[in-house]
């Protein structure tokens, strides 16, 4: 998978879950819960989505490598490879 | 004969627009069946029976708001004939007449006869021609309220479709629900007289026992900590009894279960506090897939109205948001509100030890008439304790 599918892959799970957003406010070094309101809930249902998406395990000790935008593209594109 | 009323689905709910019929008459319902959809200030609600029975008439066409109480609906009872449902009607309808003032009395309703549609006084002052006012009939609109552009401003069809599609727009939601806050917010805050006690629970054992729980499971299996907080709740409760249930006319009725209110707050805005029902009773994956699809229905606005009428006592967490306390406001007629802050490392003090733990802020609010602090403090302690034995609040049914 290249990596804009990637991407769209996970703006399209993030979008389901936060409407509000658009792909372009979104800077992909900063924190991504300084700039999205995702609660616990909404994360777990984040990572549900790409697992359905991409068959990729994320196990919670993986979860404080996800900060930004560009750690999660990071880290399933190896984790797709 | 049974008869089916609207009912009250939040504090601050006195009336709700029907929306849809789930059922017609002739369908078998049981309990817990969706019948209707009904639009309250918050949101859409399925409202569910909660008697066995067959649908005989439906006394209310979508589209007409309701005052909670009215009867919506007439069933017939296992076993009942329509004769028999039709001699209850005319029994009630003449003690309702007995009742009545005599200089109003109610007409008693003349069964299996549909009365013609009297045209009240106000439409006969308005222009219409016959077929908008037929028009207006099908559609349940008030022609006193429609504008007529028509010759010397008679009411035309159009303008009366124009006015039904503007009636079936749905109220503007956030205002609704801001509305409905503030009136049980402030409701609370004049009636009940709130004391607020908050204690630190150290979360290492519980947090590690989770993590190792949800080590082995896909994403889809796993359980977030907001569900052992809930049965840890849910079983402190058990103990204090007096801070589950209401404070009605003057007095504590306790809850019939422990059914938890949980505060989820919506994305557009204001928040809705759902209950998820018999909380003591069910194991974390159980619990988890139920607040899961809680919150997923919440958001989605589709619950139903056993869980917004059903909660005993709410409880709240703002740690994701990252306070450390809340001070909650309780939810009349409830009778307490447990907040949850932010789990974060802090030192803490082990066995003569200074060591750094994870530690979360839980805070009580309570109805000083029907409980006292003395007691609310021994419910925390019993809630911090719960989460001491993590393991222990893994059971019940899944």
């Amino acid at each position: 998978m290249d990596e804009q599918a990637l991407r769209n892959a996970v703006f399209d799970a993030l979008h389901r879950i936060a409407p509000e957003i658009k792909p372009a406010d979104l800077e992909a070094g900063t924190p991504l819960r300084d700039q999205v309101d995702l609660d616990s809930m909404d994360w777990l249902n984040l990572l549900d989505a790409l697992h359905a998406k991409l068959a990729v395990e994320i196990p919670e000790a993986d979860y404080e490598k996800l900060v930004t935008m560009n750690d999660l593209l990071a880290y399933l594109k190896r984790k797709v490879g | 004969m049974i008869e089916f009323k609207l009912p009250s689905l939040g504090a601050e709910m006195d009336e709700g627009t029907l929306l849809e019929w789930k059922v017609k008459p002739g369908d078998r319902v049981k309990k817990g069946d969706v019948v209707a959809v009904v639009d309250t200030s918050k949101s859409a609600i399925d409202v569910e029976i909660w008697e066995e029975g067959t649908i005989y008439e439906l006394m209310h066409e979508p589209k007409e708001t309701l005052p909670v109480g009215t009867v919506i609906a007439h069933l017939l009872e296992p076993g009942e004939t329509p004769e028999h449902a039709e001699e209850e009607k005319r029994r009630m309808a003449a003690e309702a007449k007995a009742a009545a003032p005599p200089a109003a009395p109610s007409p008693a309703p003349v069964p299996g006869l549909v009365p013609a549609p009297a045209p009240p006084s106000a439409e006969a002052r308005v222009r219409a021609s016959p077929a908008a006012r037929q028009r207006a009939r099908d559609l349940n609109v008030d022609l006193a309220v429609v504008t007529g552009t028509g010759p010397h401003g008679a009411i035309t069809i159009e303008d009366v479709e124009k006015a039904a599609a503007a009636a079936a727009q749905p109220p503007d939601r956030a205002t609704e629900m801001r509305r409905a806050i503030a009136a049980a917010m402030a409701r609370s805050k004049r009636e009940i007289p709130h004391y607020y006690l908050a204690t630190d629970i150290p979360l290492a054992r519980a947090s590690q026992w989770l993590t190792a729980r949800n080590e082995q499971r896909s994403v889809t299996e796993r359980v977030l900590m907001a569900v052992p907080l809930l049965k840890a709740v849910a079983l402190a409760l058990k103990r204090y009894p007096e801070l589950n249930g209401f404070f009605r006319d003057g007095a504590f009725v306790p809850g019939a279960g422990i059914h938890l209110g949980v505060a989820i707050s919506l994305r557009q805005g204001g928040l809705i506090a759902p209950a998820i029902r018999d909380v003591d009773r069910k194991g974390l994956d159980e619990l988890m897939r139920a607040l899961s699809d809680l919150v997923g229905r919440a958001r989605a606005l589709t619950l139903r109205s056993s869980e917004m009428s059903d909660a005993t006592v709410t409880v709240t967490n703002l740690g994701d948001q990252g306070v450390d306390l809340v001070h909650g406001v309780i939810y009349p007629p409830q009778v307490a509100l447990i907040g949850f802050g932010k789990i974060t490392q802090r030192p803490w003090v082990e066995d003569g030890k200074v060591v750094v733990a994870p530690v979360l802020t839980a805070s009580l609010s309570a109805d000083h008439r029907a409980s006292d602090g003395h007691r609310g403090a021994l419910f925390l302690v019993e809630l911090a304790r719960a989460l001491q034995d993590p393991e222990k609040l893994d059971t019940g049914t899944g």
